[in-house]
């Protein structure tokens, strides 16, 4: 995600930690550093300043000169400032009224619509009854793009009728939602810039005539410095309550997250990070921070391991792992399990240590991840029960036949036959282990190994 | 046709005062001043590394040169940015194939209508591709804007493959004597490998048709964008080499400085057109002159908005 500024902040601090001690001068520089890498992360100017200041007040007001490890104080100092910058804790919308109720605002084209959209099916999800209304009485197809987007998420639509007012259709909306007891609406508004009066006007009145408790700004992560001053008007207007981050499955280093949620102090509530409907997220500041700072993310990759991955299935693995039967049949089901975890990409961008990987040599990586598993799976589907089972039967005639059966070469299954041994050695190790540790410890360690 | 002057005067004038101050011809440069212009230039989305040498600039300048520090900035901004002298629709062959491409929401299919307005109204006859099958409704999208602008569409179904509208876009093209054939893309992230692939996948079947084609291959860059824009520019680029860059949204508040940074990283590529509104008639030819001009704020000391 925040690649790039992980990457500066890791130089600077690979020249601090070279060093026994801090002196001011290279505390001057290292913030130096922080600042132009915050400033190319788009963070806003003012942000950035303050940040900085209240870094450089901390590093020098206390002892850190002459701590033991300055460089790693120094870090903690960044961290903690930056979290705090995030926001502390995960905020959910507020659901006090019934229904509930949700207008999206930001820029054109930033992602309002189908963040409704995955919004729809989050809230169908829970249960909920939703109405999703379709505000956009401008851009040529708004509305049928929202319709398309209700329709896969299993939820009501409403449009505009001919020559209605956004706000005639807001009220309108809000009424046929208690009087058909939804439980929650999501309005859906079209594109404005910050510094067009009369449409912002129009969604002001939007918000005060449905009384909508929820005022969502969204914003595109890879937006410039202008993202404070867009947050600010639609928040004097409109009362911002929250915000969402759409396209974080793209490079941008996210200044504009930073900026937005400590000028305008509301929470950052989902990120987008992509263009189907499962791809919302819960934000999470610490784990956004810790990434900023190259400590990767490794929380969410197990948490998103968790719920693609059917636990059963796992825990099964697990026992016949630790009872050193794994045999090649396991070995197929690893392989797929792991294929449901998504993109490689995706999971790579949370693993620490590949933020200093460029996103071309990534997308590279993992698309030869991709091919290997591929082909790892076809010769496995190629091979008979019994050798999956007993792959010490697979002599170099059989080789032969599996790797003319799956379309790959006698080394390719040479590979497989090899990764699957060091597979098997490595939980040898883990039962060895685990024999040492008692059940409850090897338990957890196993758990956090996965 | 909205202009672009007219335009930027609807964006509030954030800077001006810091930085007339400063350009104002023959005005002292102290510290303070330095420092404003210096906030002022990041807040037009500059590489704040280029600010840190333009800033140089000028207190080198101070030192030594002789040249007003407005002329200094001015022209240092102004020789680094690319622009294209001939008519950009003219590539000498009918019909001429142009490829729009960008991140997701950057502007391509409206600009693609607005281009389609623009080349009627310059008398060509203009076809359009719709060839974003991923996005709801994104083929509808465009067929509405060709209704209202009289411009025929070639679609496929959601879903559909967009190489083959791409192919039959291209077929309609020949078969029906167009001059100009857009093809609007569905929006990528460009760290999305599959994705990038995809559009040279849509290349090489415009290729089969013309393998001289695409003639254009058009970047649309998002003015509210920060740094960002110059590493999708890049990748965009190994992709499908670009010939020419627009930036939309420029009527809002926000500056487009990153461009200097996609000029200097990607030498050669011209931007061609800004959009300057969500209108049809909003694409204006790219003013080099009149960009630096809006960096600068520079709303001549009216002081209105
Ligand atoms: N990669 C990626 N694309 C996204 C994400 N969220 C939205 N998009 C895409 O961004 C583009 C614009 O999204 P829309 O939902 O139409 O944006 P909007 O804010 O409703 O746009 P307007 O109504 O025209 O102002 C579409 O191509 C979406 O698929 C995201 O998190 N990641
Ligand atoms: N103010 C302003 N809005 C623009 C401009 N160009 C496009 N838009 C708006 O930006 C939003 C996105 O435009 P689209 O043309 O749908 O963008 P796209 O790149 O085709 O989006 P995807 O196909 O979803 O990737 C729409 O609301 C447009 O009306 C412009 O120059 N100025
Ligand atoms: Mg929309
Ligand atoms: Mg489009």
């Amino acid at each position: 995600m925040f690649d790039q500024l992980t990457q500066s902040l890791q130089k600077t601090f690979k020249n601090l930690r070279g060093q026994g001690k801090l002196s001011e001068e290279n505390v001057k520089d290292a913030l130096r550093e922080v600042r132009m890498a915050l400033l190319e992360a788009d963070v806003h100017f003012q942000v950035v300043k303050d940040f900085v200041a209240k870094v450089r007040e901390q590093v020098m007001g206390e002892d850190v000169l002459n701590s033991v490890s300055p460089g790693q104080q120094f870090i903690k100092r960044v961290h903690d400032e930056m979290e705090a910058l995030l926001g502390e804790k995960k905020v959910d919308f507020d659901r006090s009224t019934h229904p509930m109720a949700i207008v999206m605002l930001g820029l054109h084209g930033v992602g309002k619509t189908t963040t409704t959209g995955k919004l729809s099916r989050r809230f169908k999800e829970e249960g909920k009854k939703v109405l999703a209304v379709g505000c956009d009485i401008r851009r040529p197809a708004a509305v049928e793009q929202l319709r398309v987007l209700a329709e896969q998420a299993g939820v009501d639509m409403l449009g505009p009728n001919p020559g209605e007012t956004v706000q005639a259709l807001g009220v309108r909306a809000k009424n046929h939602a208690v009087l058909h007891g939804y439980d929650v609406v999501i309005y859906d508004t079209g594109g404005r810039l910050q510094i067009d009066d009369e449409l912002v006007r129009e969604v002001a009145d939007l918000t005060s005539m449905t009384g909508a408790k929820n005022k969502v700004l969204v914003i595109d992560a890879a937006m410039g410095q202008e993202s404070v001053s867009v947050a600010e008007t639609f928040n004097e207007r409109c009362g911002l309550t929250g915000l969402i981050l759409t396209k974080l499955d793209g490079d941008a280093r996210g200044g504009a997250a930073l900026s937005v949620r400590s000028v305008t102090g509301c929470p950052i509530l989902m990120i987008g990070t992509g263009e189907k409907q499962e791809d919302l997220q819960p934000f999470y500041p610490d784990r956004m921070a810790n990434r900023i700072l190259g400590m990767g993310d490794v929380i969410s990759l197990v948490e998103k391991a968790q719920t693609m991955v059917d636990e059963d299935e796992m825990a099964r693995m697990e026992k016949r792992m630790f009872s050193g039967k794994m045999d090649l049949e396991d070995f197929l089901k690893q392989l797929q399990q792991m294929k449901k975890l998504g993109s490689m990409t995706q999971i790579m961008d949370m693993m620490p240590g590949m933020p200093n990987v460029s996103a071309e040599q990534k997308a590279k990586a993992a698309e030869q991840g991709q091919t290997q598993s591929k082909r790892f799976e076809a010769i496995i589907l190629s091979m008979t029960p019994r050798e999956r089972q007993r792959p010490q039967l697979i002599n170099s005639k059989r080789r032969q036949r599996i790797a003319a059966g799956s379309g790959t070469r006698v080394k390719d299954v040479n590979d497989l036959l090899k990764q699957f041994k060091q597979t098997q050695k490595m939980t040898k190790k883990l039962k060895a282990f685990k024999g040492g540790m008692g059940g409850k410890a090897a338990r957890h360690m196993a758990r956090s190994m996965r | 046709m909205v202009s672009w002057v007219q335009a930027l005067k609807k964006t509030r004038n954030v800077f001006a005062s810091a930085i007339q101050g400063v350009i104002s011809d023959g005005a002292e440069i102290d510290e303070l001043t330095l420092e404003q212009l210096e906030v002022a230039l990041i807040r037009a989305d500059l590489p704040p590394r280029l600010v840190a040498e333009l800033i140089s600039d000028l207190e080198e300048n101070q030192l030594h040169g002789t040249q007003p520090p407005k002329e200094v900035l001015r022209d240092g901004l102004r020789a680094r940015l690319v622009m294209q002298e001939t008519d950009p629709f003219d590539f000498g062959v009918k019909p001429a194939c142009i490829l729009l491409l960008g991140v997701n929401g950057a502007g391509k299919t409206t600009t693609c209508a607005k281009l389609a307005h623009r080349a009627a109204d310059m008398d060509r006859k203009v076809l359009l591709g719709a060839a974003d099958t991923f996005r709801a409704a994104g083929t509808e999208q465009l067929r509405l804007w060709g209704e209202r602008l009289n411009a025929p569409v070639v679609s496929g179904r959601q879903g559909s493959d967009a190489s083959a509208v791409a192919f039959d876009a291209m077929d309609a093209a020949h078969a029906r004597g167009m001059d100009l054939l857009f093809i609007d893309t569905a929006g990528r992230m460009h760290t999305k490998s599959h994705l990038m692939e995809e559009l040279r996948k849509m290349v090489r079947a415009i290729q089969k048709r013309d393998p001289e084609a695409p003639h254009g291959t058009w970047m649309i860059l998002d003015a509210s964008l920060g740094q960002n824009s110059l590493n999708q520019a890049k990748i965009f680029h190994d992709a499908v080499p670009l010939t020419g860059l627009v930036i939309t949204k420029l009527d809002g508040s926000s500056k487009a400085g990153f461009l200097f940074n996609v000029h200097q990283q990607l030498p050669g590529i011209p931007v061609l057109f800004t959009g300057l509104g969500e209108q049809a008639e909003d694409l204006v030819r790219f003013d080099a002159d009149a960009f630096v001009e809006g960096l600068l704020s520079l709303g001549s000391g009216t002081g209105d908005d």
